[in-house]
């Protein structure tokens, strides 16, 4: 076990998988200089620049070099700066990298991973604090993944560069100097298999990425109550854990879900939708959902801390719905 | 036709490589005329986009490609995939979304590919094959191979932004990158000129440093000629190179596109530029027969109706590829039948 901030288990997940593979390679801007969070320092200099590249500022070639790259054998991991710039890039992600496999009948597949840093990251407002999961779950062919601690970004991340079929990887802005314990030598953690961060009896609140950690603290404040909460981390959205959630409200009968993107239409509706079709009988309390409000993430700490879940609202939620 | 005498200035006339190409134009006509066929007969049931009178853009610039070198397309793809060697029944039977397509019928005639033989892929979506062709390119220099990756688009896709990101990227990172732009001077019912700024595809590549050849699109022999040295210089680690092929397309954007936008004098015109009648013309004139001429048209008619017959006798696609291929992770059957 060491001891690393989120960004260089990530950054030691890349070295790995990059010693193990040749094919293995990065590209992106500024990824000569480490990458604008540092989260690629010093790969250059071990590499070298054709293997950690710099880019243009070319999000559709980025991608789209990378979707050609992988059809012809190599295994591209795409940095995008920040999630909301993918969006220059959503007919390759989209219409190509998702959807080449199928739509050449197997005749390829296309091994690549996409970083996007997602998240609100203090005063950085509407196009740099975006969280855009949900977009992603709704495509076929993609996996995504929203790591929330250094050993879930090491293990996942290494899933990601040895999977064949493109993966969104979405790394939190906040997280990135957030330490923890990491086994080097652990394998690869597995897409779909959630972690049970805190077992409980009486709740149960799903999160993942930073969300994470704003609802384990909220779980801390029920406990000194009395309550007993069960915190699953999903780790991954598509493929996502559904037996460990199912599991889980079967036994405790009530359902939080928290997200930091947008309520509407978010990734939450998919969990609780499926929780009320499986376990309707069971259920001690409605759904909850706990996410943005559908408005724009603001400049001013004040305005933009209206869109931030707080733990204290999720326990509140939580003692009332347990109280029913 | 021309008579042998003006048909063409005095050239080398390399009688056996143009032979292949005159064959090769014919079955890509022959090929699109079933296709038409099948479309009429409702058999063809999504958008097709014929290439006819494009053919010697797709013989011309694939002749110079080894199967190993990768291909990138666009709607109009089927010439290019033909060119590139591609087996004809499996085309066909793809465009009629049957059992043994080359995408197990999946994809039809906008996705048509066959990566057994390089080609990696038309395109639904106008520029996006040149992204993904500096990809190929990519790869090819990061593994250090000998090959080279080509990839053709219409005048209209100047005007998007993978145009400018592509050919910026494969001049950038110095890559073995071929782009061929077919001008038939049309982007869907719009004449591109309307549409375009400045003077044109080889003058935007000229200005990020890539050196650009036009030739005329309609003669085999100015577009093979041209090919042979951008792909060799890409090649041979020269970088990227860029080829304008001037031509005009001579059905509708579509098969259901009657075209009346445009005068039938001006269709008239363009028929008399034929690249297969100017092709046989300068063949005639090197002393080929007339009647090895026409056995080129009969064979590839023949073997082309023999293709379309194959296509509608075959099966359609088992049911369970709907659910394959999507992803290795997770199975989408779950989904469709859950609880
Ligand atoms: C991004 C995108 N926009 C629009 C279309 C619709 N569309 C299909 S083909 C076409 C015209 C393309 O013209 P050009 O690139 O010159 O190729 P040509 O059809 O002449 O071969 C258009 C607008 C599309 N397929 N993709």
């Amino acid at each position: 076990m060491v001891t690393m901030s989120y960004a260089e288990a990530g950054k030691q997940a890349l070295a790995d998988e990059m010693r193990r593979d040749p094919l293995v390679w990065a590209v992106g801007e500024d990824l000569g200089r480490g990458g604008v969070f540092g989260q690629y320092k010093g790969l250059v200099e071990e590499f070298g620049p054709d293997r950690i590249s710099d880019a243009p500022i070319s999000e559709a070639a980025i991608m789209g070099a990378s979707v050609g790259a992988a059809m012809a054998g190599t295994r591209p991991v795409v940095e995008m700066r920040f999630a909301d710039f993918a969006l220059c890039a959503v007919d390759e992600l989209v219409n190509q990298a998702a959807k080449a496999r199928y739509m050449l009948g197997g005749q390829t597949k296309v091994p690549m991973v996409i970083r996007e840093p997602m998240g609100m990251w203090r005063s950085s407002a509407a196009q740099h604090s975006q969280s855009l999961e949900s977009w992603y779950t709704h495509i076929p062919g993609l996996t995504v993944a929203a790591p929330s601690t250094p050993a879930d970004n090491f293990g996942l991340l290494k899933s990601a560069i040895r999977a064949d079929d493109p993966v969104v990887y979405f790394e939190h802005k906040n997280l990135w100097g957030l330490e923890g314990e990491v086994d080097e030598a652990a394998d690869p953690i597995p897409f779909g298999k959630a972690r049970i961060e805190r077992e409980g009896a009486d709740i149960t609140i799903v999160a993942w990425s930073a969300m994470v950690h704003f609802a384990r603290e909220a779980v801390n404040t029920l406990a000194e109550e009395g309550i007993s909460a069960e915190l699953i981390d999903l780790r991954s959205l598509w493929p996502w854990d559904k037996d460990a959630v199912l599991a889980s409200v079967g036994k405790t009968g009530r359902l939080i879900v928290t997200h930091e993107s947008v309520s509407v239409g978010g990734f939450g509706a998919e969990i609780a939708a499926t929780v009320s079709e499986a376990l309707f009988g069971k259920l001690k309390a409605p759904v909850k959902r706990l996410a943005a409000p559908r408005i724009p993430i603001s400049y001013a700490p004040p305005l933009e801390d209206e869109v931030r879940v707080s733990p204290a609202r999720i326990a509140e939620t939580a003692r009332a719905m347990v109280s029913q | 036709m021309n008579s042998p005498n003006t048909s063409a200035p005095a050239r080398n006339v390399d009688v056996a490589r143009h032979t292949d190409h005159h064959k090769l134009m014919h079955r890509i006509r022959a090929f699109e005329t079933a296709a038409l066929k099948a479309n009429e007969e409702k058999l063809v049931l999504g958008a097709i986009h014929p290439s006819i009178g494009q053919e010697a853009i797709a013989a011309g610039v694939c002749a110079n490609l080894r199967r190993d070198d990768y291909l990138l397309s666009t709607h109009r793809g089927h010439g290019h995939t033909l060119a590139k060697g591609a087996n004809a029944n499996q085309m066909m039977r793809e465009l009629l979304g049957r059992e043994g397509g080359n995408s197990q019928g999946k994809g039809g005639s906008m996705h048509i590919a066959d990566f057994s033989v390089g080609m990696l892929g038309a395109n639904g979506v106008v520029g996006a094959n040149i992204n993904i062709a500096a990809g190929a390119a990519h790869a090819i220099k990061l593994k250090g191979e000998d090959k080279v990756s080509l990839s053709i688009f219409g005048d209209g896709a100047i005007n998007r932004g993978p145009f400018l990101e592509g050919l910026n990227w494969a001049k950038v990172f110095e890559l073995p990158a071929v782009f061929v732009c077919e001008d038939n001077g049309f982007a869907s019912t719009t004449r591109t000129d309307a549409m375009t700024a400045g003077p044109g595809p080889a003058a935007r590549a000229e200005s990020l440093g890539i050196p650009a050849v036009t030739v005329d699109g309609n003669d085999v022999v100015a577009v093979d000629e041209a090919a042979r040295e951008l792909v060799e210089a890409a090649r041979s680690g020269g970088g990227p190179r860029f080829l304008v092929c001037k031509t005009y397309r001579l059905t509708g954007h579509t098969a259901a596109d009657a075209a009346p936008y445009r005068p039938s004098a001006e269709v008239d015109e363009a028929w008399k530029n034929d690249p297969i009648a100017r092709c046989a013309a300068l063949l005639l004139g090197a002393g080929v027969s007339q009647d090895e001429l026409s056995a080129h048209a009969t064979d590839a008619t023949a073997e082309m109706e023999a293709v379309y017959e194959d296509a509608k006798a075959a099966a359609w696609p088992a049911i369970d590829l709907a659910y394959a291929d999507v992803q290795d992770i997770g199975d989408p059957r779950e989904e469709a039948n859950r609880w």
